[in-house]
Formats: structure tokens, sequence, C-alpha cells
């Protein structure tokens, strides 16, 4: 055996697990994916709309609600599993943060409280019926999907919930748009960036952190890999699971409140096919649907990619259905693309 | 049937070998794990097609293409998984390859009585519109066989029809075969016990290392030939190392301890009992489906409640262990003998999988610590005799010996009071062999108890202090280390059964 004689002071590869090959080539690819909707932009410019910071600005502000749900998506991606019901989350949470402070005029800190607090307890349901019950993701979080957006019209009585308040006598008042949903809804940084954008990124640097840094990440890359080695080692694979689904609906109720200050309103229709959107983000970026494989800084890139593609097709005018079609054909391209890595 | 000739190319998983099998006679075929039987039955079922050599079925040349031209040669497979659709009736399995009627249209009507027909033959009192959901092991076996002979099977392969089944449905199979037999089908049979063999069997024929190494008729050979057979002049004789006498500290002891299966018509392991002290090595040794692997996995807790225990005591304390983590607690490590699907986690490197288990105090307040991870990683791999650029590596593209290594360090790393390990070196070259065997021995010299199942004699003979063989989910003997033969051990595996369940 050549292994032999061999001292633990000889330097090991110096990032071992973040430059694999696999990472490196997938990281290449998602890359490319974004290169190539950037040129496009180059190449169709749209009377030079393309180059206008404007333009970015807001390709970035439109894509990070969607962006915020693909965050979420992606610790419970990595861990194997799926979450269909965050766009229904989404719109449960923006009906009742809209409900609480503009109709109950609640404090912005006690409606973003009780939001996250009600899109965790969703996340943990989804959850624990795939951890104990042993139910499909695709067909729990299904019916958590469902279930939401159930609640939601009922919450809101199935219709807006917006800053006309019909009195008792049936006559509709207006009411201020509460300092919560102007504040998120305010461009800062002297106007350079919407704050949803700013709200995107710090997910993304939270969630990032607890998969690339905390012992939680490590553990929901084990169970996405190999599942049984997992169990084997000593991972705590339920609570694993259910936590990744609890971290999915806390940023699908972000996303709900984001999406409540831009509308400043709460429509229990929001977020329809939102997860769809974010699940290919995800899977664009180059994470692997079968789990154990990816990360944060391809899932950044996915959202780039789609929220440009996006954007690029808007400005050029390209009609929706057109749009809806480029955009089905060019995922299909992507993901292919990362599948052969 | 006439002479039967396969070789394989440069890899020599088969060396030029001859099999004959003649109609109305039942072929026994033995051999340890790898010594070639089933390549050989793979490509007589179609399944390897890239083989040198020649195939004469009458006479006549023939190369099975696929399994499905297999079948329409008159060559089928009762394998050990059974390949049954459960949710399809009686009938529509048996003529799932090939549906009666025309034009893509099924008639059932024919089917249904044809179905009815072939399960008289094979004494199967059915109803052809069952489910085979609903059916018990040995009936679907016999479904199996059932298929078999409707598509006009001339050659049956039997890959160890008896393993899953309990004492009457054995005799039931076997009247079947002798009914095979006189219909003058050839049947190869592969098992490694005795007892069947004598009872069924005409011939048999021992494989060793890809190469015809015996070939008698059955009655004319005494079982200590045949374990010479199989085991090669090489290592008759245990491997002789000083061992220095276990101190006599109880570290586990095990009650009536049984796995209940979820296939099988009989517990995998039934109502087993014994002590493992501190510092000892014990070897458990069976082959296949003795229940060696499945005790040690019961051990560990991830059978959850299908494995029952009177009493499970640890340094004489009783426990219950019903998952890892709970075992984990307790100080035992478990290595599993599949590495691929409970070993490793493919995709992460080495040194993740190494740190695997020890993580939680790796990580304080649940942080990496990357500098304290590494630290460990290249300690774990200094101890297993790992390359330090290899934890770098995703653990998947490793080989075999230093994936071993890593499943076996990252435990050693948690410094286990008990170890259990199946198969400890199964796929691995034989230097990482040589180094795992140290590792074991050393931590058994540390004072841990350590409890090594597998199938491979030589490797049970050279590790153990003592020797529990197992047969059919049961302890037949206890040997003690200068007992503890190669050839001892696998006379005892294959040796009759005294009274079944």
């Amino acid at each position: 055996m050549s292994d032999k004689s061999l001292s633990p002071d000889v330097p090991a590869a110096r990032s071992a697990g973040k430059t694999s090959a696999w990472h490196r080539s997938s990281l290449a690819r998602a890359l490319f994916s974004l290169a190539l909707v950037l040129t496009l932009g180059v190449m169709f410019p749209a009377e030079g709309a393309f180059f206008r910071l404007g333009t970015h600005q807001g390709a970035w502000r439109q894509a990070s609600v969607v962006g915020i749900l693909a965050c979420g998506l992606l610790p419970v991606i990595l861990a194997g599993g799926i979450d269909l019901s965050v766009g229904s989350v989404l719109g449960l949470s923006a009906v009742v943060a809209a409900k609480l402070s503009i109709h109950a005029g609640e404090p912005g800190w006690l409606s973003v409280l009780l939001v996250l607090v009600m899109g965790a307890v969703c996340g943990a349901a989804s959850g624990s019926v795939v951890a104990f019950a042993r139910v499909q993701p695709f067909v729990a979080t299904l019916a958590m999907m469902v279930f939401a957006r159930g609640l939601a019209k009922m919450a809101s009585g199935g219709t807006k919930v917006a800053t006309a308040v019909p009195g008792p006598d049936g006559v509709l008042r207006y009411v201020e748009v509460p300092p919560l949903f102007r504040a998120l809804d305010a461009p800062v940084l002297g106007g350079r960036v919407a704050a949803v954008t700013l709200v995107f990124l710090a997910i993304a640097a939270i969630v990032g952190f607890l998969c690339a840094r905390h012992r939680l990440g490590r553990y929901l890359y084990a169970v996405g890999g190999n599942e049984e080695a997992a169990r084997l080692s000593g991972v705590p694979v339920r609570a694993t699971k259910i936590l990744a689904y609890v971290i999915c609906g806390v940023c699908a109720a972000v996303a709900g409140i984001c999406q409540a200050a831009q509308e400043q309103q709460g429509d229990p229709e929001a977020g329809v096919s939102y997860e769809l959107t974010a699940i290919a983000m995800v899977v664009i970026g180059g994470t692997s649907l079968k789990g154990g494989r990816g990360g944060m800084g391809l899932t950044l890139l996915g959202v780039l990619t789609i929220g440009y593609l996006d954007k690029i097709l808007s400005i050029n005018a390209v009609p929706e259905a057109s749009r809806l079609m480029l955009t089905g054909a060019i995922v299909i391209v992507a993901a292919v693309a990362q599948k052969n890595s | 049937m006439e002479h039967i000739t396969k070789r394989f190319g440069r890899a020599t998983v088969l060396d030029g070998v001859s099999l004959d099998l003649h109609a109305g006679e039942v072929h026994a075929l033995l051999g340890e794990n790898g010594a070639g039987k089933s390549t050989l039955l793979k490509i007589l079922a179609g399944v390897h097609t890239d083989h040198g050599g020649s195939i004469f079925l009458d006479g006549r040349l023939v190369r099975p293409r696929s399994p499905a031209h297999a079948g329409a040669l008159g060559i089928a497979v009762i394998h050990q998984e059974l390949s049954l659709l459960p949710a399809l009736s009686i009938a529509e399995n048996l003529f799932v390859e090939r549906p009666l009627g025309r034009l893509g249209w099924i008639d059932r009507r024919r089917e249904r009585a044809s179905a009815a027909r072939i399960l008289g033959e094979v004494g199967l009192e059915l109803d052809p519109d069952m489910l085979v959901e609903g059916l018990s092991l040995p009936e679907r076996q016999l479904v199996e066989v059932a298929r078999a002979l409707g598509r006009g099977a001339r050659v049956l392969i039997m890959d160890e029809p008896t393993s899953a089944l309990a004492g009457p449905a054995i005799d039931r199979l076997f009247e079947l075969v002798s009914g095979l037999r006189a219909r003058g089908v050839a049947v190869v049979y592969v098992s490694h016990r005795m007892e069947e063999i004598e009872r069924i069997a005409d011939r048999l024929t021992v494989l060793r290392d890809g190469r015809v190494v015996g070939s008698a008729r059955v009655g004319e050979v005494p079982l200590d030939q045949v374990v010479a057979w199989m085991l090669g002049p090489r290592s008759l004789a245990a491997e002789e190392l000083p061992r220095p006498a276990p101190a006599r500290e109880e570290r586990l002891s095990v009650e009536a301890f049984s796995v209940d299966s979820v296939a099988f018509e009989r517990p995998l392991v039934d109502r087993v009992s014994f002590v493992v002290f501190a510092g000892e090595i014990v070897g458990l040794f069976g082959l296949s489906d003795a229940g060696a692997g499945e005790l040690l996995l019961g051990l560990s807790g991830a059978l959850g409640a299908r494995a029952r225990a009177k009493e499970v005591r640890i340094s004489s304390v009783p426990v219950r262990m019903g998952s890892p983590r709970e075992a984990r607690a307790l100080g035992v490590a478990f290595v599993p003998a599949d590495r691929k699907s409970m070993g490793l986690v493919p995709g992460m490197t080495a040194e993740h999988n190494g740190t695997l288990v020890t993580l939680p105090s790796l990580s304080p307040l649940g942080l990496l610590r990357p500098a304290r991870e590494r630290r460990a990683a290249l300690g774990m791999a200094a101890d297993v005799g790992l390359r330090p650029e290899a934890l770098a590596m995703d653990a998947a593209t490793l080989s075999g010996g230093n994936q071993q290594k890593v499943v076996l360090g990252k435990w050693l790393l948690d410094e286990p009071r008990l170890l259990l390990c199946d198969e400890p070196t199964r796929g691995v070259d034989v230097g990482a062999k040589a180094e795992i065997h140290a590792k074991l021995r050393a931590l058994a010299a540390r004072g841990a108890a350590v409890l090594v199942a597998g199938s491979d004699a030589r490797e049970i003979a050279a590790l153990a202090d003592r020797v529990l063989v197992l047969r059919r989910g049961r302890i037949a003997a206890e040997v003690a280390r200068a007992e503890a033969t190669p050839a001892a051990l696998l006379a005892l595996a294959m040796g009759h059964d005294e009274g079944r369940a």
C-alpha cells in the first residue's frame, strides 16, 4: 500500500468540500447560464433600456420575493425533499400581514413576528408529516399548498385586504399604508436598491451561512446524500428534515410580508405558481433535486438568471405567451446542462 | 444439455469454467462469496453478454443476449429476490412478458385457463385471479417456478431458494424440484447447505476464484473435501497471532435476541444469546442467510422495533437501543457491510464523511469549526492509514479500501466501547485488508469489545478470539480460537440442521 507512513502534518487540500470537482463544474455551468442570459440582454437592449441602472434595480427587485422563496427551498431540496406549499404560504402570510398591520393596526414588529411564527408552523406541519408519517414530500406539501391557500381565502374573506377598509355601515374608509409596508417598499442606499432586495440578500446570507457553516447544514447534505448512512451515523434525520421545512416556511412568510408591502395589500391569490419559479431557480443554479448537492452560491446565480431573463423579455415587450414558452425552454436547457455534470 | 464453457476476458472473474448440465439432473453449485457463481449464472441468464467461451444447449451453440432471450431459449432463473409484480394477479404475472391474445389485446379467459393448468403442474391450488401481494412467500416462489415452466424452461436456475422458507415449505419445494427432474428439466441449484444438497442434488460443482476446483456425484465426496475445495490449499490453518487473553469483564450480553423479517417466513435471527467481553474480538460466522449481518444491524439499533430481545446489557447495565442514535450514546459503533448504501454519503468529501459521527463535539453551539474538523480528520486518516489528500475527495470516488477506512475511521474517532463490524473487508484490496484487521485488533487491545460478522471463513478465523457459527438465524456452535480453522468454521456453517423451526 502506498497509503502508509504518513504523518498528520502533511497539509491536506486547502478547502475540502468547497472545491470538489462537482462543485467547480456546477458553478461554471451556473455562471454560463447567467452569462448567456445577460448576453441576450446586450444583444437585445430594447433601445438602451438594458444599460440603464433602473432596469437592473427593477430586475433585482422583481426577483427578490421569489428569490426569498428559493432561499427557503434550498435547505429542503438539499435534504432530498421538496416544498410545493411556498407560494400558498406566501399568499397566506401576505393576507395575515395585511390584516394585522392595516386592519388591526398592530405595530410592525408584532405583525412580522406573528407572521413568521405562522410560516414556521406551516413548515413544521409539512416537515412532521414527511419525517414521522413518511409521506412523500411532494404529496405532503401539495396538501399544505391547497390547505394554506384555503386558509388565506378564509382569513381574507375572499377579497384583497387593502387600505380601503369597509366600515360597519358597508362604506369604504381609506386608512394609511402602515409604516412597515412603506419601509419595505422604499428604495434605500440613495434610491439605488429596493428594500426587499436587501431583505432577499439578508435571507440569502443567513440561509447560506446555515447551510455552509452550521452543523444543521452538514446534516442537510448528509440526509440528502444518503439518508440511511446519515441515520446509521447518528444524525438526527427527522429533526433535520423538520428544521429544513421550518426554514422554508419562515422564508415563505418573509416573502409574503414583502409581497404585501409591494402591493400595499394582502391578496389571497398572491404567489400562485411562485413555487414552480422558485424551484426552477434552485435547479437552474445546479442544486440537485435528488438532494445532497448544491448550495446558496449556485441558488443566487439561479435567481439572477431567471430574474434577468424575465426582465429582458419584458423590456423587449415580448408578449406574455411567448415569454412563458421561452422561459420554459431555457429552464430545460439549463437543467439538462446541469444534469450532465 | 451439452457442455457449457465461459470465459471472461482480462477481468477473469471466471477463468475457463466448464459446466455440464444434464437433463433430469439437479446440479448443485457451491462457492464462497466472489467465487464467480453469480457471474456464471448471469451469463447463462443473459444478464452479462460480454463473455468468452461458448454455451451449448442441446448441442446447439447459443448466446443469450438478454434475460428475455435466455427465457425464450428455455433458461429461467428463480431469484433470491423474487421478481413478481405484486399488484398484478397470478395469471397476469405468468404471462406478463408475452400476454396471450391478439394484436395487443389480452385474452383474459385464455390466460386464466392456461394459468390454472400451469399452477396445477407445480401443485399450487390457487385462483389465478388472486393478486400476488396476497400470497405467502413460498407460494410466490412456486408461482415463480410456474412462470418459468409456463415459458417452457428446460434449464432452471435456483439461487438459494430455501433461504426464506420454513420447514414444510422446504419439503414442498423439494417435491417440486423432484418433479422437475422427472420431467427432464436441468436444475442448477445454488446453495451452501449440505443437508439440502444431499437431499436434492445429483451432482455438485465447487467454484473458487473463478475456476472449477472440484466436481463429483453427491454422496461420493465427504463434506471435508467440499470444504477444502471451497477454501483452497492456501490457508487451512488459522493464522497464528499471539493475542493477550481478554479480561473477563462483560461488555455486551444478549439474551434471546431476535430479528423479525419483513419478507421471510422465519425470523432472520432467532432467540440468540451470547456474551462478549471487553478486549475480545468475537466472530459471527454464517453464510449468506444465516443472519450474522442482521444480528449486528439489530444490535446497532438500525432495525428499530424489528429487533427484539429479552435483555441486552452493556457493561452489565440493561439498555435499550431503539435507534442508531441511542446506540451511539451508549458507546456502540456500527460499520455496515454495504458501505455504498449504508456507510458513506456520496457527494460529501471523505473528511466530512469522517467527521459525521463526532460532528456534535466538533461544532460547539452548532457552528462548524473547519480547523478543528480538519485536525480530527487528519488524525483519523493517520489512524486508519488514509492519505491526507484523499480527505478532500468525494468519498464516492475513493477505492473500496479507502472507503472502508473512512467508514471505520469515523467510528474510531468516537472511541466506541463496542464495535459492531459487518463484513469488515468485503471488496477491499489485500493491503487495506491487513490494515483494517490490524486496526480492529488494536481497538480490542485498548479494551473495546469487537463483534465481527462475516461469511469469509478465513477472515473470521484470522481475526476472532472466539467464533459463534450461525445457521438459519441460530447459533449452531461456539468455537474457541484454537479450533477455529477456516475449514472447521465452514464445515459447521454448512453442516446439517439439527431440528428445523
